[in-house]
């Protein structure tokens, strides 16, 4: 037995191996995964982590309205706030630990220098309503991006305040709504072919138009025959990804806008796939009319668990007078926000959000912009594909890829290659998050059955895709071995087992109450 | 390209995994029409110490709040956030991960969520919160939305002390659904007025406290009065921080609570990224828009949190969807809630307290300028004064000098007849030089 230098065993017993008979531990925790409650759990409300004054004066002047009721929210000294998100940070997977290949969600690496330029005081301790004498730096930013994001996409405007992708989709329609309006010609539908995102038709109904879907041709694209039977004098606009949501190029795409223009609608183009293409194909050159780009996926802006987001959409000339206000205009040297409807904007749609947009991520996306540069992002395009169809590749022999030839950057694969295991898309995914890896985007694009959408970026190794594939391609042995145990109750080594998400929903418990003490939920 | 880890030789030999014999093959579905060779017509590629070079100069030709004696307010607030919130936000655990689909493997994001539910919850009074939205002005549209869909009523009235960008977002979406908005006149403590407007078509009456001008008003009359015409009552707060001092919305009776989050955690930012705060009634809750975390268990009986009630949102519901929010505010929220869990309630009254008592400062500086009028009469840390001049073209002068002396309301509202107002704020940050430099300003300026 070897000894370490204090003298103790360093191996492993030999034959104690414990596989199937863990004990669990006894307080909770599992090594380096602690136990962590919520924070309205710990004793004593009465502390704070902030060291703040006297305040000088008291508040009589506001009468009644003082507060009094008490609020219960607990403060944390500074190390016990340290400790308990750093524990929280410790149960997440994210893109800086290993491959997170949700497709449709482009999970790239974030450079931490945009991190740094974001958090410079010139752009984050800047009001939006300084006068604008005194942000000449950051209107001359947002200039910069739009003219970077109109180059790139060929277009001649772009709206710059969309806070996310959904919102660009609003931002769109809306301009859409106010060209056809502002021709008297109002009409009443949006053809969104079956593949969309979800935010398509929610965004379609939201701005009070009746969603009608479009066929999808068995080789994964928008049937054309279909879409002209279903335009018409009353349909405003097509909604269509390009790339589509199954990781493919609409070949006919030109087509398709040359009919939607005929018919006099609109054709927005979902621009959430554009890594594929970007600085290689300029949707410009496609026909499209309005199409948004969401900063957080093929310009890198971190999704930070959930956002915040940035989506300007660009526009062609056609509806670049609709677009909301504010927006940045150069009058000789000097930027000006154009802040309200009149001159260039007597047309605009009206207003998304209380300022000029995403700012912070602005400086992200330009950072990121900036470092790569045109020939740069064009190799992120290829190399975004290329991973993408190498996965594919790899992969194909063992999983049945749901369309054949190449892909754009995203791998569609379907469940029928694991007809007769009854094991299902979701146990395969679970189990990969016991071999280290986040799953695949599931269950969509709805048209393919059982769906694994996988999107690798361009932001990973070969050696990485090549472990993410033979650890995929061992599962898929296992799952066709009949080892089923292994998916039905996956994961087994994740910080949680498999979550109810049915008792979630229909006892829904959303904030922490104090007579509800953990464990009730179990019953 | 530092940020791309393929070589020329993976490339080539991923290509003959592939089958292929040049990258072009891959993109044979793009027309020939619309295929490019060379790259566009922009900058190529260049290195961090260059792309470092060419923001900074951006950068150094903005001026920054912390530069000077600094008043500006009107929605976006300017505060000391502790150096622990940016250090947790940027780790790479919470800055690198995607929304919590797979709450096996993300439970960090999930149980923060709930616990900044918890917390807005709490801060406004109400029963159930949101796991954020984009800002407090979408959020104040989506609760106009709200409250058609639940009283099923077609008309929104909104009080003239709305911040008005947020009274524009509202319209702007309200206008295509087919909900008619009414807005009253700007009035600096005119909240009740609203009163006169409900009628039983009245979906929602939109309030704000503290107002634009910093009125503060309770809202509780109100609130009765619309619910007792079914209408829904909605209090917007831009100025989060007040909830610290002011009796909170719920206690109140409001039926949908909206705030701007940015002041807890987050930096102005010139206006974004900020975060939405949603709080309502529970039995609306499956009206409600944008994500929602609950508590669960594992398969082990291990208590757990996961997204829920997702039926309402567009990723199952699709056109039939409460909203189509998708990306939210996730790190914002983040940061809103380290700070919060940082200050507690303690800590929370006694910055409120301290904002409250530097505004009463400032405003008893200001009462000693000639000229100067205090317009607002019970306020939170802003409020409204008459200057014996253009505003905006005194801000402007003022900037000249170094000191950026608030936002103009002509700004918000041109030709709003208020070309003479000007609205000033305080908050922990603003010391006494600060103020007396103000002063010594104005006493110079007319
Ligand atoms: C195809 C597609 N469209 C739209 C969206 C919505 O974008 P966002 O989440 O930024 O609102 C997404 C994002 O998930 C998407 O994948």
């Amino acid at each position: 037995m070897s000894m370490n230098a204090v003298g103790r065993p360093t191996r492993p017993v030999p034959g104690l191996t414990l596989a199937g008979t863990i004990p669990a531990t006894l307080g909770g925790g599992r090594g380096l995964l602690q136990d962590e409650g919520l924070i309205f759990e710990r004793e004593g409300w009465d502390s704070s982590g902030v060291d703040l004054p006297e305040p000088s004066r008291d508040a009589a002047d506001l009468g009644d309205m003082v507060r009094k009721a008490p609020m219960r929210l607990p403060g944390l000294s500074e190390p016990e706030a340290m400790r308990h998100y750093v524990r929280l940070s410790q149960k997440n997977h994210a893109i800086d630990l290993a491959l997170y290949p949700l497709g449709s969600c482009t999970m790239k690496h974030n450079p931490r220098l945009n991190e740094k330029m974001a958090r410079l005081p010139g752009f984050a301790d800047v009001h939006p309503l300084q006068p604008q004498s005194t942000v000449q730096g950051a209107l001359g930013l947002m200039d910069q991006l739009a003219h970077w994001l109109m180059t790139l996409t060929g277009m001649s405007a772009v709206a710059m305040s969309p806070k996310a992708g959904a919102h660009g989709e609003l931002c769109g329609l809306l301009a859409i709504r106010a060209a056809h309006e502002a021709r008297g010609d109002a009409r009443k539908r949006v053809l969104v072919p079956t593949s969309a995102h979800g935010t398509n038709p929610a965004t379609a109904a939201f701005v009070g138009y009746e969603v009608e879907e479009i066929a999808q041709t068995a080789d994964g694209r928008v049937d054309i025959a279909d879409l002209a039977a279903k335009l018409g004098p009353d349909v405003a606009a097509i909604m269509v990804t390009n790339p589509n949501t199954c990781g493919l190029f609409e070949r006919d795409v030109i087509e398709i806008a040359e009919l939607v223009h005929a018919a006099g609608a609109y054709f927005y183009c979902d621009g959430a796939n554009f890594n594929a293409i970007v600085g290689r194909v300029r949707p410009g050159d496609l026909g499209v009319d309005a199409m948004h780009i969401n900063l957080h996926k093929t310009f890198s802006t971190p999704h930070g668990g959930g956002g915040p987001g940035s989506g300007p959409v660009v526009l062609s000339a056609a509806l670049a007078p609709f677009a909301p206000t504010p927006f940045v205009v150069k009058r000789g040297e000097v930027y000006e926000l154009v802040e309200y409807r009149e001159g260039e904007a007597a047309q605009a749609f009206g207003r998304l959000c209380a300022f000029h947009g995403q700012m912070g991520m602005y400086v992200r996306a330009l950072s990121y912009m900036l470092s790569h540069g045109a020939d740069g992002l064009k190799q992120v395009a290829e190399d975004a594909v290329l991973n993408a169809n190498y996965i594919k590749a790899r992969l194909s022999g063992v999983m049945s890829a749901a369309f054949e030839g190449p892909c754009m950057h995203e791998a569609l694969f379907d469940d029928h290659w694991l007809e007769g295991t009854g094991i299902t898309t979701l146990d395969f995914a679970k189990a990969m998050i016991d071999e280290g890896f986040h799953p695949m985007t599931m269950y969509f694009p709805l048209v393919v059955h059982g769906a694994m959408l996988i999107e690798p970026t361009e932001t990973e190794s070969k050696a990485e895709l090549d472990r993410f594939c033979d650890v995929l391609l061992l599962l898929a042995q296992a799952a066709k071995a009949g080892d089923a145990e292994r998916f039905k109750g996956a994961p087994f080594h994740a910080p949680l087992r498999r979550l109810d998400e049915t008792l979630a929903a229909r006892k829904p418990r959303l904030r922490w109450r104090p007579e509800l003490s953990v464990g009730v939920a179990a019953e | 390209m530092r940020y791309l880890p393929l070589s020329p030789s993976d490339r080539s030999a991923m290509l003959g995994v592939i089958g292929a014999a040049t990258i072009d093959d891959l993109f044979v579905d793009v027309p020939h029409a619309a295929r490019r060779d060379q790259p566009v017509d922009l900058p190529f590629h260049q290195g961090e110490l260059e792309v470092e070079r060419a923001l900074s100069a951006l950068a150094a030709r903005n001026r920054t709040a912390g530069q000077g004696p600094f008043f500006c307010g009107a929605g976006a607030y300017r505060h000391h956030v502790p150096a622990t919130v940016d250090h947790i936000i940027q780790r790479s655990e919470f800055l690198t991960s995607y929304t919590p689909y797979q709450p096996e493997i993300a439970q960090g994001t999930l149980q923060y969520l709930f616990e900044f539910q918890t917390q807005v919850a709490a801060l406004t009074g109400m029963e159930v919160a949101n796991a954020s939205m984009y800002d407090g002005s979408t959020a104040t549209a989506e609760a106009v939305m709200m409250a058609a869909r639940v009283t099923r009523r077609g008309k929104a009235v909104l009080s003239g002390g709305l911040h008005p960008h947020y009274a524009r977002t509202a319209e702007t979406l309200a206008k295509v659904a087919g909900v008619q908005v009414q807005r009253l006149d700007a009035a600096i403590d005119g909240e009740a007025a609203v009163l006169d407007a409900i009628d039983d078509d009245t979906a929602c009456v939109v309030v704000q406290t503290p107002n634009l001008f910093g009125t503060v008003t309770d809202v509780t009359a109100i609130a009765a009065a619309a619910q007792a015409k079914g209408a829904l009552l909605i209090v917007v707060v831009t100025e989060v921080v007040s909830l610290g001092l002011l009796k909170g919305p719920g206690e109140m009776g409001a039926d949908i609570v909206v705030a701007e989050g940015q002041s807890i955690g987050n930096a102005l930012n010139f206006g974004g990224p900020y975060v939405g705060l949603f709080a309502a009634r529970e039995i609306y809750v499956r009206q409600m828009p944008g994500r929602l975390c609950g508590e669960t268990v594992d398969a082990d009986g291990r208590r757990g949190f996961v997204l829920t009630l997702s039926t309402r949102e567009q990723h199952i519901r699709r056109d039939k969807a409460t909203s189509n929010i998708c990306t939210n505010s996730g790190l914002c929220a983040l940061a809103f809630t380290i700070h919060m869990s940082l200050l507690g309630e303690v800590g929370l009254r006694r910055l409120a307290a301290i904002n409250h008592a530097k505004a009463l400062d400032l405003r008893d500086g200001l009462m000693g300028v000639p000229g100067v009028e205090i317009l607002t009469e019970r306020f939170f840390n802003e409020f409204a004064i008459r200057v014996p001049t253009d505003a905006a073209a005194l801000v402007e002068t003022l900037a000249g000098q170094g000191i950026l002396a608030g936002v103009p309301v002509s700004r918000l509202s041109p030709k709003g007849g208020m070309d003479d107002v000007l609205l000033l704020c305080a908050t922990e940050t603003t010391t006494s030089s600060d103020i007396a430099a103000l002063v010594a300003a104005l006493k110079g300026a007319f």
